[in-house]
Order: C-alpha cells, then sequence, then structure tokens
C-alpha cells in the first residue's frame, strides 16, 4: 500500500493528529522541566530587585525574602505578603503590594514603608495603561511616582491625598488622569492598612512563616 | 531561481504584506503600536516565531493529513509559542522582560495560520523559511511605520524608551521630535490606530495607483509591480485552492 492511500485513511489522520499531540505536549513537558528553577530563580531576583528599589540599603543586612507574614485581608480577598526589612535583628521597614484600579485594568505597585510610617518608595509593578500617557508612572519614563517618597498618612492631610484636579497634592499626568488617581488612592490604601496593623507587623515575631515557593506564588 | 526569491521577498514586504495586502493581523497591530518601540518588539517577535513555525509546517508537509490539518497547524504554532516563551524567560531574561508581554499575543496572530496554510504547506523548507522572515519583516515595518505615526503625533517623540527594549546600544534612536508638545489624545488611543491604518492603507494604494499610470505610459516591465495586491482571507482562498485540487 503506498504512501498517498494510506495518508487518506481516518485511521491515519486520527493518528497523526495524535501523534503531533503527543509530541507537542513531550516538548512542552520537558522544556518546563528545564526551565522551572532557572524561571523560579528568575522571578526572586525580580522580586529581590523590586524590594531593593522601595526599601533603601542602609535600612537592612538580611536577605530581604527571608522574613515574610502573610495579612489577612477579609473574607475573599487573597492574603497580603508583608515583606520585613531587618537591620541588626530589628525590623526597621516593610514593603507590600498595593492595587488601584486603573484606566485599563488593575495597577500593581510596591511600596516601602519605614517603622514611622513614611513612604521609602513606590515602584509601579504591573499596569495596562495607554503606551505615551498613562505608563507615565513607570519610574524609567518619569519622574512622577517619586513623589510619594518621605510622605505619611498626614503628609499631605488625609483629604489631600488626590491629585490637583480633584483639590490634592499630587500632579497629574498631561492627557491622563485616572491613571495617577488610581496610583494615589492605591498607596493611600496601603498607608491605612500600615496605620491599622502597625503593631502586628513591627512586632518580633518568628521570621520566614511563608515558605518562598509561596512567597514568589503569591507575587 | 534568484528571481523566484525576489518574488517571495516583494511579496513578504510589499504586494502580500501581512497587514497592507492580506489585511491579517489587525489585534496585535492595534493593540502594540501606541509606540514605535513596541511596534519593533512585536515585529521582531512576530518575525521569528514565524520562521520558525513555517519551516516546522513545511518539513511536516508530506506527513499532514490535509483533513486536519488546522488543528495540527495550531498545536505546533501554541507548542512553539509556549517553547520560545519558557526558554526565553529562563535564559534571555532581560530581553523576556522586554517583549514577554508580546509572546502570547502571538499565538492569537492569524497570519501565522494564513501562512502555514498558504504557503510553508506547499513549499521547501528554505523557500518556507525565507517566507517567515519576509513577512515578518513586512509586519514589522508596518508595526514601526504605525507606531512612529501615532507616537510623532500622539506624543511628540519618536522611539521612547527604545533602549528599555535592546539595551542602551539603542538609545540614539530616542528622539524628541516636536519639543514642548501638548500631546493628541485621539492617536494614542485604539480608535487613533484604526484611522492612521486606514491612511497607510489609502497611502499604498495611491502609490500603487501612481506607478501603474506612470508604468503604462512608459511600457516599461515594472508595470508587473503593480499588479493590486491579494485581497481578502488567504486562508479562505487557500483552502478553495485545495477543494479544487
Amino acid at each position: 500500500m503506498n504512501f498517498e492511500e494510506l495518508r487518506s485513511r481516518v485511521s491515519y489522520q486520527t493518528g497523526a493528529l495524535a501523534l503531533m499531540a503527543l509530541v507537542v505536549s513531550a516538548a512542552l513537558t520537558l522544556a518546563d522541566r528545564g526551565t522551572r528553577d532557572a524561571i523560579a530563580s528568575r522571578k526572586v531576583a525580580d522580586l529581590k530587585a523590586s524590594l531593593t528599589q522601595v526599601i533603601p540599603a542602609r535600612l537592612y543586612d538580611a536577605d530581604l525574602l527571608d522574613d515574610v507574614v502573610r495579612l489577612p485581608m477579609g473574607p475573599g480577598a487573597a492574603p497580603l505578603n508583608i515583606y520585613r526589612a531587618r537591620r541588626h535583628g530589628e525590623i526597621s521597614a516593610v514593603a507590600f503590594t498595593v492595587v488601584g484600579q486603573g484606566y485599563a485594568g488593575p495597577i500593581e505597585a510596591l511600596m516601602g514603608i519605614d517603622r514611622q510610617g513614611r513612604i521609602l518608595g513606590v515602584r509601579v509593578t504591573s499596569h495596562q495603561e495607554t503606551p505615551g500617557l498613562g505608563d507615565k508612572i513607570e519610574h524609567r519614563k518619569s519622574h512622577w511616582i517619586f513623589a510619594f517618597e518621605g510622605r505619611s498618612l498626614n503628609d499631605p492631610a488625609p483629604p489631600a491625598w488626590r491629585v490637583k484636579k480633584d483639590g490634592g497634592a499630587f500632579d497629574q499626568l498631561t492627557g491622563a488622569t485616572i491613571t495617577p488617581r488610581a496610583v494615589v488612592q492605591g498607596v493611600k490604601q496601603g498607608l491605612e492598612v500600615f496605620a491599622a496593623h502597625q503593631r502586628q507587623l513591627l512586632e518580633h515575631g518568628p521570621r520566614r512563616e511563608v515558605p518562598r515557593e509561596e512567597v514568589i506564588d503569591g507575587d | 531561481m534568484a528571481t523566484d526569491y525576489r518574488h517571495i521577498v516583494r511579496q513578504g514586504l510589499w504586494e502580500n504584506n501581512v497587514v497592507l495586502g492580506q489585511m491579517l493581523a489587525l489585534c496585535p497591530l492595534l493593540a502594540v503600536t501606541g509606540t514605535a518601540t513596541n511596534g519593533l518588539g512585536m515585529g521582531l517577535a512576530t518575525t521569528a516565531v514565524l520562521i520558525i513555525t513555517g519551516s516546522l509546517v513545511s518539513s511536516l508537509r508530506r506527513f499532514i493529513p490535509v483533513e486536519v490539518r488546522i488543528p495540527i497547524y495550531i498545536l505546533l504554532i501554541a507548542g512553539v509559542v509556549t517553547l520560545v516563551d519558557m526558554v526565553m524567560n529562563a535564559t534571555l531574561h532581560a530581553l523576556y522582560q522586554a517583549l514577554g508581554l508580546f509572546i502570547p499575543l502571538i499565538v492569537t496572530n492569524c497570519a501565522i495560520l494564513g501562512r502555514a496554510e498558504a504557503f510553508a504547506a506547499r513549499e521547501p523548507v528554505h523557500r518556507a523559511a525565507l517566507d517567515g522572515l519576509m513577512m515578518g519583516l513586512g509586519f514589522t515595518l508596518v508595526l514601526v511605520t504605525l507606531g512612529a505615526v501615532r507616537e510623532i503625533l500622539g506624543t511628540g517623540a519618536l522611539f521612547a524608551d527604545a533602549s528599555l527594549l535592546l539595551g542602551e546600544g539603542l538609545s540614539f534612536l530616542e528622539l524628541t521630535v516636536i519639543p514642548d508638545y501638548r500631546g493628541f489624545l485621539l492617536l494614542m488611543l485604539p480608535a487613533g490606530g484604526f484611522l492612521t491604518l486606514g491612511f497607510l492603507l489609502a497611502a499604498k494604494r495611491l502609490l500603487e495607483h501612481h506607478w501603474q499610470r506612470r508604468g503604462t505610459a512608459v511600457g516599461s516591465s515594472s508595470s508587473q509591480l503593480v499588479l493590486p495586491a491579494q485581497k481578502g482571507c488567504t486562508l479562505c482562498s487557500s483552502s478553495c485552492n485545495g477543494a479544487m485540487t
């Protein structure tokens, strides 16, 4: 029987499709096994790199991923990972992710806060805002995000935690108001979470409550 | 054979250009062309996938039964894109952070399935790879043009943040075309993408019309340059051809 005849058979067609699915799945499984560890370590490195941007080096002498506590955020919401920076064993600062509702979807930012509740730094880690307009919240594209540094819940006073267009203290971006409004709101909420749980977050509990795999997955 | 290759090059870059000729891949096109830099990133990633899937489909073409070819192509394309995504994440992490956003979008690019069906499935490997390269470059060209027009008119800059995409070496591309520009929001939004694309398509038609008129006036062989591009969905027209054979 020649190949042309074989190729027109239903059993050959089914077999070809099944074989192809098997080959592709096998390739993907192998690639996943081969790259999983490398990708996980890249994620750890990425997370560390972001954390070092919101917590200055003078405030910690231990691995920033060594002391993570999970703060329950109420029913239905995922718990919040709080990364605690320690210097000489003392907790000097905390960092966690805050979320604001932007123009095109959620805007996630990492913020660092010192013991006194002052903002050490904010960095947007993921967003879908309009390129060229809303993306100026990224620190690599404009200086806007640095305006939060040194601020706290009472500086400016709570009613002024808005963009200038809404009567607040923070600049909006040219052509984009919803985006900075969302970031200001998210940062303010972050400060409120810190204020509400300050004692719990700064007390010297046991280190490393969360296994590292979950630290990365929860990110 | 040289003229044969030249034909593939001309088809990919101009006459049968993925966007301007075949009107395919409009979804990723409009999604990422807010800036020229993003267009370049998407274009390069798509070109790589087009070359790989073209060669794969071409080398397997004798074994793929016609009746189940589409699921097999989709399987191959999705598999290749996922593989590229994982391997790039593990080994070229800096590049992945810049292009990673675009890679999953490539699976939805119908131009890749279109080329597998219309070209790679019936041509030898080296021609399929060249076709992938040229179709990819043609796509990149349109993405960068569209991104550049929208970026200049929308923000007054060109290739902003190109150094973030492929390293500091590209920072010379970053230009401020119109200083102290207030910005033009409409062009940065999706509607601006559609408008700009419309003007681009009209410009291509005008150019071809112009060449045709000049070609017939001179009566030279250059009139063959201006054959109207094949319109409509390649996938449909080629499956019609398939039914006839």
